[in-house]
């Protein structure tokens, strides 16, 4: 599903070159849950990034579901990240103007996906986060869990190749915290490619395979 | 898509209510000033060619200043109207005179003439009839009065076959004018009398201005016409007498009116303008503002192509919404000015002039829209996802 071969990336910051990946290898296959691991600064939201088309790498092959990265313009990497990539984030990232059905629909809408199915498939995704009750609420009417689930929900709409979580359980209590994780644990079961970020083992240690990260070397621990 | 596109730029515009509408406030005010001033100019200039035209612009007027000792009398005028050029040709002699009936009295203009004259200036007869050939060959002691000299002596406009008295002389009514409610001719003012009653009342033997009509609708080779003959009359000397086409004086209105409507358009346009760049910095600010949403939707599948539609529809909603506000507080304006100038002026929105100030008001919202859309498409992801 992912394939990483010596990616590089480097950062320019005040004058400084900044290596945040360094001959990263990597590969995770279809229906695996796998967490990478690292401190904050081992490169590990520049390692999502790439994995999440939202930036390129300078050097290296990346391949994304039989999909060689590198060449494509921002217009394809735009459509790539709409089919391929379910983004999960940290400050969960809903648009508050928005009720939760709105913003699980906004990537279908991207999609071009045609309105009846667009209903069918948001309602679908909500039912599957359990906030089927709670479609017609804005993010300020909804708890951080709940924002979480909404967030997940959006991901899933889209029907991705990897859901790609970036400290999906930082902002929120431990307690909550466990139920998104085991949200995700059922998502697995039911033949989902996860990819987690975080800087917690506890919540690493969930998944079913750990990668380390640190000071921009990859540790695939197979 | 495109609805989808429509619906979130009017969210977008109806989340924050306040300031689209001081954004749209500056197109309105510009749509206003144009609208407005162009339709006032349009209707005040339509109404003045229409004063020229009633005066007749089939017309040649002629005065003569200076007749070197060759005096025009109505045997020169007859010749000059035998010309083929020439249709009709009649003197104009104006004096003002005191109109006297019983203790009444009216300070008019008077103007000795012959038959020809209401077929010249297209005056119209509304009760009797107008001067004829034999008035002036009797000397009658008959007069034509205007419509508000008929109100303001008689209380009525029906007065043929009364009499009035013009310098202790006595005469008969014999035609009573259509009142035209002019501005600019005084026909309702007048009393016509015969020329020769005239000239021997104000003892002015000669003719000193007289007025014609081209024979067919050139008027252009009659005015070439009688200057000729004017010429030879006076022995080549151009200077004694004026020769006025009508047609030419329209002309020179429309040329000042058409100057005058471009330039306060213009000058209303910039106003406009002023508009257009008040979208563009509310929507440079918005962008920034909104700098994570577009990293957001970047993330999850929006394109440059779709946030660039976004925002640049947004720009266009709001100068679009302002546009059509501006019309409907501008069609207010007029009807109110209208009903102040009273029904002689209309000032009414053209469709030109409605669809030029919606045209204009779109280009606002494309050219100024354009630089902060293209701004926010451009953001990188990454970078518009970490902004706080």
């Amino acid at each position: 599903m992912i394939l990483m071969n010596d990616i590089s990336k480097t950062y320019i910051i005040g004058g400084e070159q900044v290596h945040a990946l360094k001959n990263a290898n990597l590969h995770i296959g279809r229906g695996e849950f796998v967490s990478i691991v690292g401190p904050s600064g081992s490169g590990k939201s520049t390692l999502m990034n790439i994995i999440g088309c939202l930036d390129a790498a300078d050097s290296g092959e990346y391949i994304l579901d039989g999909l060689p990265i590198g060449n494509y313009s921002q217009k394809q990497l735009a459509g790539i990240r709409s089919r391929k990539i379910g983004f999960v984030f940290q400050g969960f990232n809903l648009l508050a103007k928005m009720t939760a059905e709105e913003n699980v629909e906004l990537p279908l809408i991207y999609q071009g996906v045609k309105l009846s199915e667009r209903k069918a498939r948001v309602s679908r995704a909500l039912s599957k986060v359990g906030l089927s009750d709670r479609s017609r609420h804005r993010p300020a009417e909804l708890s951080g869990g709940q924002q979480q689930r909404v967030a997940i929900a959006r991901a899933l709409a889209a029907d991705p190749a990897i859901l790609l979580a970036d400290e999906p359980t930082g902002n929120l209590d431990s307690k909550t915290g466990m139920e998104i994780m085991k949200l995700f644990l059922e998502l697995h079961q039911n033949g989902n490619t996860i990819v987690l970020i975080t800087h917690d083992s506890s919540i690493a240690k969930l998944a079913e395979r750990r990668i380390s990260i640190l000071d921009g070397h990859v540790e695939d621990a197979v | 898509m495109s609805i989808q596109v429509l619906k979130m730029a009017w969210s977008a515009i109806a989340s924050n209510k306040m300031r689209s509408f001081l954004t749209m406030l500056g197109i309105i005010i510009g749509v206003i000033a144009v609208v407005v001033l162009v339709s006032l100019v349009t209707g005040a200039s339509d109404s003045i060619t229409g004063e020229i035209q009633a005066l007749g612009t089939n017309l040649l007027s002629v005065r003569v200043l200076d007749d070197n000792g060759h005096p025009v009398t109505l045997s020169d005028l007859k010749r000059f109207g035998k010309e083929n050029e020439i249709g009709l040709i009649a003197p104009s002699l104006s004096f003002g005179a005191t109109v006297k009936h019983r203790s009444e009295t009216y300070e008019a203009d008077a103007v000795g003439t012959t038959g020809q004259y209401d077929d010249i200036r297209g005056i119209k007869v509304k009760h009797g009839r107008f001067l004829k050939a034999a008035d002036i060959n009797n000397n009658s002691s008959v007069v034509v009065i205007g419509h508000e000299i008929a109100e303001e002596l008689y209380g009525k406009s029906e007065t043929v076959g009364e009499t009035l008295s013009i310098g202790g002389r006595s005469f008969l009514i014999v035609g009573v004018l259509e009142e035209s409610g002019s501005m600019i001719s005084n026909d309702d003012q007048t009393v016509y009398l015969p020329y020769t009653v005239a000239s021997r009342m104000v003892k002015r033997p000669n003719i000193t201005a007289f007025v014609a009509s081209p024979a067919t609708d050139d008027i252009d080779s009659a005015e070439e016409k009688l200057n000729q003959l004017l010429m030879r009359q006076f022995r080549q000397d151009e200077d004694s007498f004026i020769l006025i086409n009508q047609s030419a004086l329209m002309d020179t209105m429309n040329s000042v009116t058409g100057t005058l409507k471009l330039l306060l358009g213009g000058i209303a346009a910039i106003s406009l303008m002023v508009g257009g760049i008040g979208i563009m910095n509310i929507m440079l600010v918005s962008v920034t503002e909104r700098t994570r949403e577009i990293g957001i939707r970047k993330a999850i599948g929006a394109t440059r192509g779709n946030i660039l539609m976004q925002f640049l529809v947004e720009a266009l909603m709001v100068s679009l919404i302002g546009g059509v506000i501006g019309l409907m507080i501008s069609w207010g304006i007029l009807e109110v000015i209208s009903s102040v100038a009273g029904e002689k002026v209309s000032f009414s929105m053209s469709p030109q002039v409605i669809g030029l100030a919606l045209g204009f008001s779109l280009m606002i919202g494309v050219a100024f829209g354009l630089y902060p859309a293209n701004k926010a498409s451009k953001l990188h992801p990454v970078e518009a996802l970490r902004y706080e």
